[in-house]
């Protein structure tokens, strides 16, 4: 009745664009900065990439290296501009974090829907939303073997490569941040600037790092979203709020990015649940389904702050500017 | 001889700016970015830049009746500002506006639907009133419930708590859906208008834009010379102050909550009872987030918030004025709003801090 062996590589089709966001978010958080623009890097990481496939696409050229190329160089550049923003705001001027990350959203969603709408105008579609099948069939690409191994090569190589770095990104972030130099210093920004200032740690050089690199990572789960799953189709909004739940993913997974790859998985599959459980021709209940990520992660949020450990608990400084004169 | 080289310059905190001095500094950035603006939209569109902000200051000034709009949507992100305020002078981030104006529309609306027929109209709206703003309380309290008990952190489930909220009015949209099918509720009860807000005279919006004044005003009055306020303050300063001097900062935090969660109520009861007379997932429109930038800007002060909330519904309204008569989509709109916010949150770094050079400090030394 239930079929796992569908559901299971939806869920995780679902959850990859999360995976990308809330492993940028983790090192971007660890950093003492909360980002609240993620959603709108996201956007933006999508659209870049749109518009790099679209012209591209358009000058009639196909190399199959250049069609990968230039839609992720594109969408990790719009990225790191949107990240470069934000910490200019935040780490230079010392701006509020809630409020530039708020605008940033604001931004970053107008940038998306106003270049896809232009695009959709240039390319004179009747339909609202611009396909880039040429660019998608690269991204989309698994391996050949994949149809041959049954339900094994469906559940573990059925996807495109973007998806695999998304985990092997996943792992690396968790490793740096655990077992290197650069992750311990990364997480003493986080933790009390301060400190790490009186240790020689460059706060601002490592803060200004953490996000930008955040916002790339972020930005590439827009471009898997547009050219891996929606297969190469923008349309206006059809993202939504994959963003938030990004960031409701970071606690979820209580700043962990190895956590992360399986939880992403889970909310990919709690989004999506809705389209698997017979509820007949009730169609409000599918409504409340759609609730699930967001109470479970209210939930693991107050379990976490409820048993205190000291391990469990967001960057001490998180949210907060730093000046060193200020004591 | 000192060898050691100094840095160019470096960042001093600055004292307390005179008023009108920050407020230049303000304007400054608001005139930088809409010049940018211009600009940007020049490059755009190819049009004159004289067109461009003709076209701002007729999206909100154009007709009377662009004049009401200018004035509800004022009204309605001013009450929402002024909910989310006191929380925020406390440093409580209350993300949740809108989940908690959405929790009052879903109130109101629900008694609309389900007293119509029932009780006589004016009992109708008493219900209104009342559970509204016990549902937007609620839906705030929760979160504040767990911040004072265990301290877990308010910007992030105020946050998730709207989507929860969002969720729910969807779902209950379909519930209630009207004509059968259509997964809207429809304009609830439009021949008896049962749950209507009297319209005063023929000003449809100008119920909203009294009752905003005073609530405005009160909450000026609440936080300024209240003993509610002053316990704000101190809690927003220091808690360990507060705890020092005996205010129960637990209580204060869940009491404030309350309150902004409640005021937050009444937006979503303007807007269900009195402006829309339906509802919908997305009947606040973003606001509850836009209220942030408000009430920061105008540094958490009631009276200024005024000023900060004409200037962004002004500027959101001219942006969309500007996409309809450049034929470009309304999403321009967002990215104006976004460029004017990132000067105005920038020009915050001039006013509470001052570039001092390398000669400067060598001359003072």
């Amino acid at each position: 009745m239930f079929d796992l062996i569908s559901f299971i590589p939806r869920a995780v089709v679902q959850g990859i664009p999360l995976l990308f966001g809330s492993t940028g978010e983790t090192l971007t958080e660890k950093s003492g900065n909360l980002n609240l623009g993620i959603p709108g890097i996201m956007y933006v990481g999508a659209i870049s990439g749109v518009i790099g496939a679209f012209f591209y696409e358009q000058s009639g050229a196909a190399s199959p290296f250049l069609t990968v190329a230039i839609p992720l160089c594109s969408s990790l550049l719009g990225s790191l501009l949107m990240g470069l923003i934000y910490c200019f705001l935040t780490v230079t001027l010392r701006a509020n974090q809630n409020v530039s990350g708020l605008a940033l959203t604001t931004f970053g969603v107008g940038i998306g829907n106003f270049f896809g709408g232009s695009l959709i105008k240039l390319s004179g579609a009747d339909v609202p939303s611009i396909a880039l099948s040429a660019t998608s069939a690269r991204f989309h690409q698994s391996l050949p073997i994949a149809s041959g191994l049954g339900w094994f090569g469906k559940l573990f190589l059925s996807y495109g490569f973007l998806a695999y770095t998304a985990v092997i990104i996943a792992l690396v972030a968790a490793y740096i941040l655990r077992h290197t130099r650069v992750g311990l210093h990364l997480r003493a920004v986080g933790e009390s600037p301060n400190t790490a200032d009186a240790a020689g740690i460059d706060v601002g050089r490592y803060k200004y790092a953490a996000t930008c690199i955040g916002s790339m990572v972020a930005g590439l789960g827009g471009l898997y979203y547009v050219m891996d799953y929606a297969s190469g189709v923008w349309s206006n909004n059809a993202f939504g709020d994959r963003g938030w739940l990004a960031i409701a993913l970071v606690i979820f997974t209580i700043w962990r990015p190895n956590v992360g790859v399986l939880a992403s998985f889970l909310f990919g599959g709690l989004y999506i649940l809705h389209m698997y459980i017979p509820s007949g021709m009730n169609l409000a209940v599918k409504e409340l389904y759609k609730m699930l990520p967001y109470v479970v992660t209210i939930i693991v949020l107050v379990i976490s702050s409820m048993r205190n450990k000291r391990e469990n608990q967001p960057p001490a400084s998180l949210g907060l500017a730093y000046f060193r004169e200020e004591r | 001889m000192n060898k050691q080289r100094s840095p160019l310059f470096h960042i001093v905190r600055r004292g307390a700016l005179p008023w009108y001095a920050t407020w230049g500094i303000r304007g400054g950035a608001v005139l930088l970015a809409l010049l940018v603006c211009g600009v940007v939209t020049m490059l755009v569109t190819g049009e004159d830049p004289f067109k461009i902000y003709l076209a701002i200051f007729n999206g909100s000034f154009g007709t009377p009746r662009k004049i009401w709009v200018l004035l509800q949507n004022i009204s309605m992100l001013l009450c929402i500002s002024l909910a989310v305020t006191p929380a925020f002078r406390m440093r409580c981030w209350n993300l949740g506006g809108e989940g908690q104006a959405l929790a009052g529309g879903l109130a109101s609306a629900a008694c609309m639907i389900l007293l119509a027929n029932k009780l006589p109209n004016w009992a109708v709206i008493l219900c209104m009133i009342v559970t509204s703003l016990l549902a937007g309380a609620i839906w705030g309290g929760i979160p504040a419930f767990f911040k004072a008990k265990w301290n877990t952190n308010e910007t992030l489930f105020t946050l998730m708590m709207n989507y929860v909220a969002t969720q729910l009015v969807a779902y209950y949209c379909v519930v209630w859906e009207s004509p059968k099918g259509s997964g809207q509720i429809g304009v609830i009860n439009p021949n008896t208008q049962i749950g209507w807000f009297p319209t005063i005279g023929s000003y449809k919006y100008l119920l909203n834009v009294i009752i905003v004044a005073f609530v405005c005003v009160g909450m000026y009055l609440y936080l300024r010379y209240s003993k509610h306020g002053y316990e704000i303050a101190v809690v927003g300063e220091s808690e360990r102050t507060a705890r020092y001097v005996g205010i129960k900062v637990d209580r204060v935090i869940i009491r404030t909550m309350l309150l902004s969660g409640a005021l937050c109520g009444l937006t979503g009861l303007l807007l269900v009872g009195s402006t829309n007379h339906t509802l919908t997932p997305n009947i606040v429109e973003g606001r509850g987030f836009t209220a942030v930038m408000v009430s920061w800007l105008a540094k958490f002060n009631p009276i200024w918030m005024v000023l900060t909330s004409f200037l962004l519904v002004f500027l959101s309204r001219g942006a969309g004025e500007i996409a309809t008569n450049f034929g470009l989509n309304q999403s321009y709109g967002d990215i104006l709003t976004g460029i004017i916010l990132f000067f105005i949150i920038g020009s915050e770094f001039f006013i509470n801090y001052r570039i001092q050079f390398r000669r400067e400090a060598g001359k003072e030394g």
